[in-house]
């Protein structure tokens, strides 16, 4: 379907499930304007109460790292543990860091 | 004879019933056809929740009628002769102008007229109408946005569109036609009034159509008989469709 240049745009969704919660990436879909994405995005991605809150943004909105930099841009972290909180003294009854 | 309310009832509810029933068939032809994955998904979902609604229905109306036939008796053992829907919903699916035309005919029609339900002197009509009104207002969303996308689309679109609508106007008129069986139901507070429900389909219907810049057919001819089991050449097909298995296995279950 990709192919044929009537093909509607590519929107990515966003769900959110809970109130509070971070709207999270669930998928992508096809539709000729916003509002249409959002009434896909609740067909799709919505059907078994997965959702309360639906974003969706046009995948061409999308600016992403190219695969091939994988290797410059994350492996220099693997070496600098000190940048985990791991070398502080956890407090007495805290629990919850 | 003189027609019981409960014999009303009964039959008041196959109407609601079949209504359901054949257009969640027509729909569900859909499957594996729409014009676009999404689409596809999102018709089978509306041919879902008509078969919901028709479930709630057909079952009450075995209820009513106290001769033990279930949902599945009613929905796959009656003939043709014995279906009680209108015609608009039994006409073949057409080009996706059409299927959503009628299915904005029909939505502007169900939501008023669920709405009213709501306030049955009935609780069980109430109760399913309560259910039934926030998938209907969706719905209706939905095939209202299409009609203005179809309209103020592109010359070809609004073509396709105001074929569909003129094409379907007929077939408007027995969506408000009542009979004894209204007339019994509504003096006992059972179903609303039929005045109000077609003045909020045309206030509906007309601002939709000007937003969509296509023109309303005038009211002229409109066909009737679906609610006497009167129906068009389509409704046999669908129905040898849609009862074969029950017919060629009675009682199979899986």
């Amino acid at each position: 379907m990709s192919e044929n240049p009537n093909n509607w745009p590519l929107w990515e969704i966003f769900i959110q499930s809970k109130r509070g919660l971070d709207h999270k990436h669930v998928g992508s879909l096809h539709a000729a304007d916003a509002q249409m994405a959002i009434e896909n995005a609740r067909d799709v991605y919505t059907r078994r109460q997965e959702g309360q809150s639906i974003w969706v943004v046009p995948a061409v909105a999308i600016s992403a790292s190219q695969p091939d930099d994988a290797a410059m841009l994350f492996d220099p972290a693997d070496d600098k543990t000190y940048r985990h909180p791991t070398f502080y003294q956890m407090p007495e009854g805290a629990k919850f860091i | 004879m003189k027609m019981t309310q409960q014999e009303a009832l009964f039959t008041y509810c196959l109407r609601r019933g079949d209504d359901n029933l054949i257009l969640s068939h027509r729909l569900s032809e859909w499957c594996g056809h729409g014009p676009q994955l999404e689409e596809d998904i999102a018709l089978t979902n509306r041919a879902l929740d008509l078969i919901g609604q028709a479930r709630n229905y057909l079952q009450y109306a075995g209820e009513v009628e106290g001769k033990g036939r279930s949902e599945d008796d009613l929905a796959y053992m009656r003939k043709e002769r014995d279906f009680v829907n209108v015609k608009l919903v039994e006409l073949h699916n057409g080009d996706y102008a059409f299927t959503m035309a009628r299915n904005f005919l029909y939505d502007a029609w169900h939501l008023p007229l669920q709405q009213a339900l709501m306030k049955s002197a009935d609780a069980q009509l109430a109760a399913i109408a309560g259910k039934a009104v926030k998938e209907i207002t969706y719905q209706l969303k939905t095939s209202a946005d299409w009609m203005i996308r179809f309209g103020d689309g592109t010359e070809e679109s609004h073509r396709r569109a105001q074929t569909a609508l003129d094409a379907l106007w007929t077939c408007t008129g027995e969506l408000f036609a009542t009979d004894e069986v209204e007339a019994i139901l509504q003096k006992a507070g059972i179903v609303p009034a039929m005045a109000p429900i077609k003045a909020a389909f045309d206030t509906k219907v007309d601002a939709v159509l000007a937003e969509a810049t296509l023109k309303r057919p005038a009211d002229g001819f409109m066909m009737s008989g679906g609610r006497e089991g009167k129906h068009t050449e389509h409704l046999g097909f669908l129905l040898a469709e849609m009862q074969y298995l029950q017919r060629a296995y009675p009682g199979a279950t899986w």
